[in-house]
């Protein structure tokens, strides 16, 4: 294991660290959401892992 | 009647305002890509070792989290947006570098481009389109992120490549969902300063080309 893993790993963890305090207010804080409103987050989600494969498939 | 009158101006300055900020942070995004860009062309010509990348994001995160968010009221975080772009930006060259002296690599770099303005493109444009509020999505993505982080950290001691092929295409649907919540809070008023606006957005995108790059990389090496 060479100095750039350690570094990298220690970055991670303070960001991990850092951000979590924000997410649990954020997941506080989130409106609650109807099956209707995650339809229209899953679509274009769904359409750009179909682009990925498209992509993947062009290289 | 003055009632009305006076929501009816309400509602129109808010929209002004809205377009205000929609149209600064996409002009600003573009001149800072565009700084990047020759940042990372610099950084190709210098030849910088692979460490140069590490430094810039890791410099160009603890910026981003810890300073400009002081600053980003001022004219002064302008300038500070175009360091942690620059800066992350410089640190793509040694990456590019790489990619470049792969036999198929200047058509990785070309599709993964492409595909990350692509991606960025259709999503904003879904997301000012339909006027959708994403604002739900907030923790959910930030759940999302921190399980990455956690998955990427393990993977740094693992070091299984089905993994690490895994987590890039998390990265780029998680920072899918981050265009749509983004543009979505710009929209409806949630975020109405454009330097903090720019900078999720380019965050955004800067992940989305690491990791398409990533995935294509490993996919045409399997061939």
């Amino acid at each position: 294991m060479d100095w750039m893993q350690i570094f990298s790993a220690l970055a991670l963890v303070i960001f991990i660290v850092v951000l979590f305090p924000r997410t649990r207010e954020m997941l506080n804080h989130s409106p609650k959401a109807t099956i209707v409103d995650w339809l229209s987050f899953a679509i274009p989600i769904v359409v750009v892992f179909l682009f990925i494969v498209l992509l993947i498939k062009l290289v | 009647m003055n009632q009305n009158y006076s929501t009816v101006m309400r509602s129109a300055s808010s929209a002004v305002l809205t377009n205000k900020v929609l149209r600064n942070t996409y002009l600003l995004l573009s001149l800072t890509l565009l700084f990047s860009g020759l940042t990372a062309a610099l950084s190709m010509f210098l030849n910088m070792p692979p460490m140069t990348y590490l430094i810039s994001v890791i410099g160009g995160m603890v910026i981003a989290m810890f300073v400009l968010p002081r600053f980003a009221n001022s004219t002064a975080g302008i300038g500070i947006v175009f360091l942690i772009t620059g800066l992350l930006g410089f640190g793509l060259g040694p990456i590019l570098t790489m990619y470049a002296s792969l036999p198929n690599g200047n058509n990785i770099i070309t599709i993964s481009l492409a595909g990350t303005g692509v991606i960025f493109m259709g999503l904003s444009v879904y997301a000012l389109v339909t006027r959708k509020d994403f604002s739900f999505l907030g923790g959910f993505l930030m759940i999302g992120f921190l399980l990455i982080l956690l998955a990427a950290l393990a993977n740094i001691f693992l070091q299984i490549p089905a993994m690490s092929l895994m987590i890039s295409a998390a990265v780029i649907l998680t920072m899918s969902g981050f265009i749509l919540y983004d543009t979505s809070r710009i929209i409806h008023g949630g975020e109405t300063n454009y330097v903090l606006a720019t900078i999720g957005l380019y965050m955004t995108i800067f992940n989305i080309f690491i990791s398409l790059l990533q995935i294509l990389g490993i996919m045409s090496n399997d061939d």
